[in-house]
């Protein structure tokens, strides 16, 4: 470890290169907290958008008109307004609702954090996208397997969760692997409230270190290898679920 | 033309306009001999350079006057002098320009004082002021000291110098944003219990006659303090006109007249001048 850090200090004094997240240890321990933190932010609100995705497409399939109307409302606020605008709204707009609690000195302690104000943003965001990813999977399956499975003897909802959602699954994955791979990049924006994810740290950093230069290509380089990582898991994934006949070959 | 380009060339302007007036001046106060101080007490003028945009420091009045603490001191030199005093509008900028080529002979505006600086003009001592960091918080917080603050939410604005090294130093847990209006808002509203500043800045939140910040106060002392110098040009800094600046400081000190000035101006009491009081008052009384 030290060797390293060698090299990269030595890297600094005779090429000017200024690694100081290979080299520094609060530099090194901010930045891995930061890639923590965005990766704790991704796979929170990727599971929680799922799931708003799935119980909000459900909805739209049920012959529930209010339960409709309350869905697409939903789906419009959130797909309209820009990300970045709702964490301000949930963080400053909301947040400033919630009283703040207080602590064994008697100061305030904010009873909600920035980052689970950032995760209910994030999630909301990403799920109202995969509630129309999952209705578009759910409508393009042929009704006739609908018919099929009624004819089987499944009642409408049995016939939704156990034939219609594994088949629109299927096709929405590629849909949701686009979704997802915004949403990790969307986490970005919690910077803006403090949440001291990659984008905070990495800024921090360049702001003590004068180190722009390299550290805006580290970002971009571990931007991409998170990406690539996500986007390789859910093509795995998708290989995995394939059936014959279904979809592609 | 953006508006500084303007600024500066209307600037540039009405300094060749002085230059021409004062010319007469000049063939008077040729005997003196390149000595500042000779050539302004015979020309009657004390050119000062003080910023216009950090009250209570330095400040435009209504009426356009110039105000503010650093305006005071500039005004006491020239009464001490028996001149009058112009004042000239710098900024951090040009100060040090505006200083090395004759426009100012004196420059007081909020000036830390460092070696580079050093280098190109004559920064004169005694400091003046000083400033650091610190944190506000609210008048219910009465920590005893720094290392009460270890692992506190503090909110703080992301690429500030002072978030490392406070943090380094007291372990604070910070909530930083972009910008300054973010930070009031997560202070105001208990996201955080306090905002790490610069402590004069904190000050001059605690002068806004509004009072909004008067439930809040600042009960740690400032940390990694620097000290702010007025300065002379370079080559009057050893002569009579910087040893008198020097005087001037010395004795402000000693009388206590930069902690009263700095009352007057209702900002909190700086421990950098308590202590130089201290040190350099009357031992007799």
């Amino acid at each position: 470890m030290t060797a390293i850090a060698e090299f990269f200090r030595e890297l600094r004094s005779k090429y000017g290169i200024n690694l100081t997240i290979l080299y520094d240890p609060f530099d090194i321990d901010r930045f891995l907290l930061g890639m923590w933190v965005t990766v704790e932010l991704f796979l929170i609100s990727a599971i929680v958008s799922v799931a708003i995705g799935l119980v909000g497409a459900g909805l739209l399939s049920l012959p529930n008109r209010f339960g409709q109307g309350l869905v697409r409302s939903y789906v419009a606020f959130f797909r309209n307004t820009p990300p970045l605008v709702q964490m301000y709204f949930f963080y400053f707009g909301l947040g400033a609702l919630v009283p703040p609690g207080t602590n064994a000195l008697g100061m305030p302690v904010e009873r909600v954090s920035n980052f689970t104000w950032a995760l209910v943003s994030l999630s909301l965001y990403a799920g109202a996208f995969n509630i129309e990813i999952f209705r578009s999977g759910v409508e393009a399956i042929h009704k006739s397997i609908r018919e099929a499975a009624t004819v089987l003897g499944y009642s409408k909802l049995s016939a939704f969760i156990y034939v219609m959602v594994p088949l629109a699954w299927r096709i929405s994955l590629p849909a949701l692997c686009n979704n997802m791979i915004e949403l990790l990049k969307t986490t970005t924006l919690a910077y803006a409230i403090g949440v001291p994810e990659l984008l905070y740290a990495s800024n921090q950093i360049w702001s003590d270190s004068l180190n722009t230069f390299e550290m805006m290509n580290v970002l971009m380089v571990v931007y991409l290898a998170l990406v690539g990582i996500v986007a390789w898991v859910m093509y795995r994934w998708e290989r995995a679920l394939r059936l014959p006949g279904f979809g592609a070959a | 033309m953006s508006g500084q380009k303007l600024r500066n060339t209307i600037g540039a302007l009405l300094l060749g306009a002085l230059a021409i007036g004062s010319m007469s001046s000049a063939t008077q106060a040729a005997d003196c001999n390149k000595d500042t101080l000779c050539r302004m007490m015979v020309g009657g003028k004390l050119k000062a350079g003080v910023v216009v945009d950090y009250k209570p420091w330095g400040y435009r009045g209504q009426g356009g006057e110039y105000l503010g603490l650093e305006p005071d001191m500039a005004r006491d030199v020239a009464k001490t002098l028996g001149v009058e005093v112009e004042f000239v509008p710098v900024n951090s900028a040009n100060r040090m320009e505006f200083l090395a080529q004759g426009q100012i002979d004196l420059m007081i505006a909020t000036m830390t004082d460092n070696l580079k600086r050093r280098e190109v003009i004559g920064i004169v001592h005694p400091n003046y002021y000083s400033s650091g960091y610190n944190i506000i918080l609210p008048k219910t917080a009465k920590p005893p000291n720094w290392d009460a603050m270890k692992g506190q939410k503090i909110c703080a604005i992301q690429g500030s110098w002072y978030n490392r090294p406070a943090q380094e130093k007291f372990g604070l847990d910070y909530l930083a944003f972009p910008g300054i209006a973010e930070v009031e808002a997560a202070l105001l509203q208990g996201r955080c219990i306090g905002w790490l500043f610069d402590d004069n800045l904190i000050n001059v939140m605690f002068a806004d006659p509004s009072g909004k910040w008067s439930t809040f106060h600042m009960p740690l002392p400032s940390q990694d303090d620097a000290p702010w110098g007025l300065a002379v040009r370079k080559d009057d800094l050893d002569k009579a006109w910087g040893r008198f600046m020097s005087g001037m400081l010395y004795h402000w000190h000693r009388s206590g007249q930069l902690l009263a000035w700095e009352k007057d101006h209702g900002v909190a009491e700086s421990p950098f001048l308590r202590q130089s009081h201290e040190k350099l008052k009357d031992h007799l009384q």
